[in-house]
């Protein structure tokens, strides 16, 4: 196969519209927007996602502005709050959290299990109609006042104080939630129901065993979310008086029944990415991932701990400090199936055949960043380091190491990976590693200066800021120009190889093993002709050398 | 020209924050040699095994060894983590007896201090070198936090009730103040500093500003508020004599026990039939939206300040 960008006239046009595809089977918007085909769901969430995606990006870019100089004079300072809300609902709640899963798991997961498509397809369209309606509402509200509460809604800031329209967008977050509660439970069953004759549940990929976990804590904490912010939307209306305490309220009882969804969140935004890494190395190395059952019940054991440790983002709340210490103990146990993952994903590379494509250097990308924002997190589950380190910019720049550095990398390493299999065509390498380093290197610049700034004493959620903060935050702002070029050039390069790629029709183009891989490319509209029968491990490369080089 | 751009270090001006930071370098080279190490060790082992004609993938799998290897060396490290960071969180948590009893106040967006000598600041501290300072606060209407970088103490403010912090500083200087807990438009501008003064200047920075200290303001308040017709003995006594019982633990009517400290005391004025005093009946009125939270606090402030009556046996 050749490197060059555009492919020529010739392979563009060849025998593509003869065969039938998941594509172009029925170009009507009908069929689109009443497919009940996941490979198509998949398709509508890509174009949606990233849609909210450059909103909360163009928020983010006016934060990283307005952060130039330490005074506020770019927005005034009720804008701003409203901007930081709203880059974090959005990003959080319409791109990080159904991300991978939406996309890549409505996608490849049924193509992996050998399956037709997931147990319950009419209720997967419900789901992306659920979260087109929560979001465009959301956009609406944001539109039409917006809301300045920061994405976590402490009360009784949210309950009783802001005159923004905190009730409409816990109504909007509500709805939305279901979303998330439906793929799960469509996902379960489906892993459980749905897998081709011989493949049991230690010859899955891992990508199957992350989507579990996921699901599952997308099925127990997403109702907490929804009764929690029910309730508030009911106080901010009602004036009922749970949280207020002029009213008998307790302001603390909202953190415990936030963060108790909150935290697991996080991980449902890590454990698929994880689970995507799991594929792209065992893909570039020609190997089995080191130590399969070990990485997969680590996914389920973050799931499980994942639900004991909220209080962490408590310590100073005014939490008594012996729940303090259960909750620093167990956080800092979720580090032991963490760093499991990372040593067996390492420890794959050796012996193996590995080839530095795109999707790879997204992966190594993901183990460094990935790595920091990990360590990170030790520092904050430290209880007496956390008094100083709490609502810092330590905290900001922990968590984008890991939910960009981390969900952000993989889910771009999976669309580069599985984007041939859904188009039918490939992008451009050399634009395609450029990207990869351009958005390395640009992630690094924007968020390393916050670990500084931090620990120096600047506070998050600041509009103005103490003089001496200023270099720190330029460096910043300068590293967010690169990342956005980064995800620019990656972007396009996606987008253009649709129409300009070269057209793939090679079932399985990178040569690795996985049922996704042994049907047709892009996949017939039932996926397979024959239901296949699987009867051999994950992975099973069995030392054999490829002939594919790109 | 750039000097006061740049974060140059943070000062370490408490007993507290050398404890901190020490944990802190400690993590940071951690990591360093973790991520670094990982890292090295990924790049290495990719381009050493990259894809070349004619060499084969090997088939390695796994290695129980290994795996217990590299999860019993974390397992380790952050038990180590936990532990020392829940001593140095215990040591915020636990302030000497000898303290000087500042009373903060938090609201949208100002911090209100109170010395314990009456003097009252707005968004600046005044506090001498070398004594233990604690800070009994809450907030008047949403959550703020109070933080002091340079001390690395922080805590959040909570309407409805009072939480405590506490700090010795070991250097003179100006040190920020920062609301630390997003509340509202004017967040970033709840700021201010902390003066930490050689005791002699201290001493003369109090008889430039002067006040009643607390527990006299309480003490007027207790007459003005007539607190006096109940709480004293005698034919009109209808609730308990409040003379040394600051620090006591008390029987309920209807069973139980609590401690009277400022949390009780605070409820008692304003929620008086939550919590009543065995062998009284609940007939204390509430004091809400007639006392502010200052106010309250000098009340504390001032049966805090009360001795046992005379020969009084308890």
């Amino acid at each position: 196969m050749s490197t060059t960008a555009i492919a020529t006239a010739r392979e563009r046009h060849v025998d593509v519209e003869t065969r039938e595809t998941y594509l172009n089977h029925d170009y009507s918007w009908k069929s689109w927007l009443l497919t009940v085909d996941h490979k198509r769901i998949a398709i509508l969430y890509l174009i949606t996602i990233v849609f909210f995606l450059s909103i909360g990006g163009l928020f983010a870019g006016l934060i990283r502005l307005e952060l130039l100089t330490p005074k506020g004079d770019l927005l005034d300072a009720e804008t701003y709050n409203k901007v930081f809300t709203m880059h974090g609902a959005v990003m959080i709640f319409f791109f990080v959290i159904p991300g991978v899963p939406a996309i890549l798991g409505n996608f490849v997961l049924p193509l992996m299990l050998g399956a037709r498509d997931v147990a319950f397809p009419k209720l997967n369209l419900a789901s992306w109609y659920i979260f087109v309606v929560g979001g465009l509402l959301t956009l609406i509200v944001a539109a039409t006042g917006g809301v300045d509460t920061g994405w976590t809604f402490y009360t009784p800031y949210s309950s009783t104080y802001s005159n923004t329209r905190v009730a409409e967008t816990a109504i909007m977050v509500f709805i939305t939630g279901f979303s998330s509660i439906l793929t799960g439970l469509n996902f379960m069953i489906t892993i459980h129901k749905m897998r081709a004759p011989g493949l049991t549940w230690f010859r899955l990929p891992l990508f199957v065993w992350a989507s579990y976990a996921t699901s599952l804590i997308n099925v127990l904490a997403t109702p907490v979310l929804a009764i929690t912010v029910m309730l508030l939307a009911l106080e901010r209306i009602f004036g009922i008086g749970i949280f207020d305490p002029k009213a008998g309220g307790d302001p603390v009882l909202f953190q415990h029944m936030f963060w108790f969804y909150s935290h697991p969140a996080v991980y449902i935004m890590i454990l698929p990415a994880m689970g995507v890494i799991s594929e792209l190395i065992a893909a570039f190395s020609r190997k089995r991932i080191f130590g399969y059952s070990f990485v997969a019940f680590s996914s389920l054991a973050i799931a499980v701990l994942g639900f004991l440790v909220w209080g962490h983002h408590m310590f100073v709340s005014g939490q008594s400090a012996y729940a303090g210490l259960v909750f620093s103990f167990l956080t800092v146990l979720i580090a032991v199936p963490t760093a499991v993952k990372i040593f067996n994903w390492t420890a794959t590379l050796y012996q193996g055949s590995v080839e530095f494509a795109t999707p790879f250097l997204y992966a190594m990308a993901f183990m460094g960043l990935f790595l920091i924002g990990g360590v990170t997190g030790l520092f904050l589950a430290a209880m007496g380091l956390d008094i100083h380190m709490h609502d810092n910019y330590f905290v900001v720049a922990h968590f984008h190491y890991v939910m960009v550095g981390g969900m952000v990398t993989a889910f771009l390493g999976g669309l580069h990976y599985w984007w041939p299999k859904m188009w039918g065509r490939m992008y451009s390498e050399t634009a395609g590693k450029f990207g990869a380093v351009v958005v390395f290197v640009g992630f690094n610049l924007t968020f390393f200066p916050q670990f500084i700034v931090g620990y120096m004493g600047m506070p998050r959620r600041y509009h103005a800021y103490a003089d001496e903060f200023q270099v720190l935050n330029v460096l910043s702002t300068a590293g967010a120009g690169i990342l956005g070029f980064g995800y620019f050039i990656a972007g396009m390069n996606l987008l253009l190889s649709i129409k300009f790629g070269k057209v793939v029709t090679d079932p399985n183009p990178w040569g690795a093993t996985g049922l996704e891989w042994q049907t047709q490319t892009p996949p017939i509209p039932h996926n397979f002709d024959v239901t296949p029968r699987v009867t051999e491990e994950a992975y099973a490369y069995h030392g054999k050398e490829t002939t594919v080089v790109h | 020209m750039f000097k006061d751009r740049l974060p140059w270090y943070l000062p370490s001006a408490s007993t507290f924050a050398p404890q901190v930071d020490a944990l802190h370098w400690f993590l940071v080279i951690l990591s360093a040699v973790i991520t670094v190490g990982i890292f090295v060790a990924m790049v290495f082992l990719a381009i050493r095994y990259r894809r070349r004609p004619g060499v084969a993938p090997g088939g390695i799998e796994g290695s129980l060894r290994l795996e217990l290897l590299w999860s019993f060396i974390p397992l380790v490290l952050a038990l180590g983590i936990f532990a020392w960071g829940a001593k140095v969180y215990f040591y915020a948590m636990k302030p000497p007896k000898d303290v000087m009893d500042f009373y903060v106040s938090g609201k949208q967006w100002m911090w209100k201090i109170q010395h314990p000598t009456g003097q009252r600041e707005i968004n600046t501290m005044h506090v001498p070198l070398g004594r233990a300072v604690r800070c009994t606060m809450t907030s008047e209407d949403v959550l703020h936090s109070f933080w002091i970088p340079a001390f690395r103490m922080k805590k959040d403010v909570v309407p409805g009730r009072y939480t405590e912090l506490w700090f010795q500083p070991t250097q003179t200087g100006k040190f920020h103040l920062f609301c630390a807990e997003y509340c509202g438009t004017l967040h970033s501008g709840m700021v201010g500093y902390v003066y930490v003064m050689e005791p002699e200047e201290y001493q003369r920075w109090l008889s430039g500003n002067v006040g009643d200290p607390p527990e006299v303001a309480g003490a007027k308040l207790f007459e003005n508020m007539r607190c006096v017709t109940c709480h004293a003995a005698g034919a009109g006594q209808r609730g308990p004599v409040l003379d040394g019982i600051f620090g006591t633990t008390v029987a309920l009517k209807g069973g139980g026990e609590v401690l009277v400290n400022e949390e009780y005391v605070r409820e008692s004025i304003l929620h008086p039939l939550a919590k009543v005093v065995n062998g009284f009946e609940p007939v204390m009125p509430t004091y809400e939206g007639q006392l502010g939270e200052e106010e309250i606090m000098q009340l504390v402030a001032f049966i805090k300040s009360l001795k046992p009556p005379a020969g009084a046996t308890k």
